[in-house]
């Protein structure tokens, strides 16, 4: 399939969607709306939703404070994942000791400290970032362990042999191996630094794009729940196009990674 | 004259999974003189490579001595070049990378690392493949970049383990000339592994005979009387070649025949436990 193909398909997929979303929310079908506004909306009063914050430029405060959240929480929980990661997986006593913990932690869903989190840091960005903190941190963790202890047995005895000390098979060898798995989760560790910051916002702020779609939903505005939603997909999907980039960058060296994607 | 490599007795023991010992090596005594080729060959599984590893410091001996140029081997040995059996170049630097690294961590300036570097990479033929990562390189590349990995950092020793194993016969061959043609410029000591008769008769000064595990012994020691420079498609037509060959054979078949026994025994009695 060309490409010029596909992308009328994927457009036609859309356009179809939307078409029978219309219909079936405008058009009485045997003297019944099937999609009753009130809880389906349509989607011109969607999009003018959309157009009207984009158009008044309400919206950029709330996407710059979601934006920020998330990058702050991606940093945060991936300097915390590496340097923990790498702790574990050099000590493996001090890994075997805190194992049980680290397991209930991750197990625990991360939703129900969102309460937690309100209560201690309050309402601002910070609740949200820890939030997204909690998601990332395992993610990246788990895999800069893996990395750090999955570096096969001849390539860190050609190290050696070669004349490397401790820190310099650190800088050589684990560091480089350990960044390669920790990019390699590069897109779920930001897609749920994302998730930590929108959820947490819909559970008590004052902005974010959660807080705009728990807004429209506490007045029953559906369509602004709708126009919430999209901008949301559309925000993530534009993050993940520049954590491609990023990764391709970065990885050139793999091959998996460098072939994969295209 | 100093012995470059001496082991005296060395025996290798492992511990397995039901903590039984099982030893690998039993006192095996080797020398090799500065500036010569040896070459051991046994049947697959005899601990060829856990004598080269214990060569290199990396394992232990459980008894006995390893002697490097008369000094005892107390860690790794910092005199020794090693080129694995597994590829060992580091995935996430690009050839020249890999190659200058050795230099690098000993302290030299960077630049001066990459251009040693990248002179090392034309001798083995890969001038123009510095930026190129591991993975874009053939296997036969890879090797190449490996030896000029290690012999940037002229080592007086080099170990090799199967190094070209993998490889398929015409590439061996074509890197086994490319090895002899490096080694001859500044002879070191040698010691070079192979499960392949043929290979270790055309490249080496002398074949060592390992016996099958465990426990595996040194049981033959061949001297190689073909004349240097050799040319790896040619001295395999020799008469002197072929005579030693019929010679070194009539004594590892038995060895082979006996691992190849002890392996598919293993493995019928492991199938029954299991």
């Amino acid at each position: 399939m060309s490409r010029v193909t596909l992308l009328a398909l994927q457009l036609l997929v859309a356009i179809v969607a939307l078409a029978l979303w219309q219909f079936f929310a405008t058009v009485p079908v045997f003297g019944k709306v099937l999609l009753p506004p009130f809880f389906f909306s349509n989607p011109v009063d969607v999009g003018s939703q959309i157009v009207k914050w984009f158009a008044s430029g309400v919206i950029w405060k709330h996407l710059l404070i979601t934006l920020w959240e998330s990058m702050l929480a991606f940093a945060i929980g991936s300097l915390g994942g590496v340097l923990v990661g790498f702790w574990f997986a050099r000590q493996p006593r001090v890994a075997a000791v805190f194992d049980p913990y680290v397991k209930m932690a991750n197990a625990l869903p991360r939703v129900v400290l969102a309460p937690i989190f309100t209560l201690w840091l309050g309402l601002g960005i910070w609740s949200k970032v820890a939030l997204g903190v909690t998601l990332v941190f395992f993610i990246v963790f788990f895999n800069v362990y893996q990395g750090v202890k999955e570096v096969s047995q001849t390539v860190r005895d050609n190290g050696r042999m070669l004349g490397m000390n401790e820190r310099q098979l650190m800088r050589h060898v684990y560091w480089p191996s350990a960044l390669s798995w920790m990019f390699s989760s590069l897109h779920t560790s930001v897609g749920f630094a994302v998730v930590g910051a929108v959820v947490g916002e819909y559970l008590g702020s004052a902005a974010g794009l959660g807080y705009l779609i728990q807004q429209a939903e506490g007045i029953f505005d559906v369509a602004g729940v709708f126009a919430g939603m999209f901008v949301l997909s559309a925000f993530v999907i534009l993050i993940d196009i520049g954590v491609t980039m990023v990764e391709r960058r970065l990885l050139v060296w793999r091959p998996a990674a460098a072939d994969h994607r295209d | 004259m100093p012995m470059a490599v001496a082991l005296e007795e060395a025996t290798v023991a492992f511990r397995v999974a039901d903590a039984r010992l099982y030893t690998a090596v039993e006192k095996a005594s080797l020398a090799v003189a500065h500036g010569e080729f040896v070459a051991i060959v046994g049947p697959t599984g005899c601990g060829k490579s856990t004598l080269l590893n214990v060569a290199a410091g990396l394992l232990k001996p459980a008894s006995g001595t390893v002697r490097i140029f008369e000094q005892p081997l107390a860690g790794l040995n910092p005199q020794a070049g090693y080129l694995f059996q597994a590829d060992a170049l580091f995935p996430w630097k690009t050839a020249l990378d890999n190659v200058a690294i050795g230099l690098e961590i000993a302290g030299a300036p960077r630049a001066h690392a990459l251009e040693r570097a990248q002179g090392w990479l034309t001798a083995v033929g890969l001038g123009a493949f510095a930026g190129r990562y591991p993975h874009m390189l053939s296997g036969g590349q890879r090797k190449r970049v490996g030896l000029a990995q290690v012999l940037i950092r002229d080592p007086k020793i080099l170990l090799m383990d199967e190094p070209f194993g993998p490889l398929d016969a015409q590439t061996r061959q074509i890197m086994g000339n490319l090895l002899l043609q490096l080694w001859t410029t500044d002879r070191k000591a040698v010691l070079f592994v192979t499960h392949d008769l043929e290979e270790a008769i055309a490249l080496a000064d002398r074949v060592v005979i390992m016996s099958a595990g465990p426990g595996a012994r040194i049981i033959g020691d061949w001297r190689v009387p073909l004349a240097r420079p050799r040319d790896i498609f040619e001295v395999r037509l020799d008469k002197d070649f072929h005579a030693l060959h019929r010679e070194i054979w009539a004594v590892l078949k038995d060895e082979v025949m006996k691992g190849y026994a002890q392996s598919t025994q293993a493995q019928s009695s492991q199938a029954e436990a299991g």
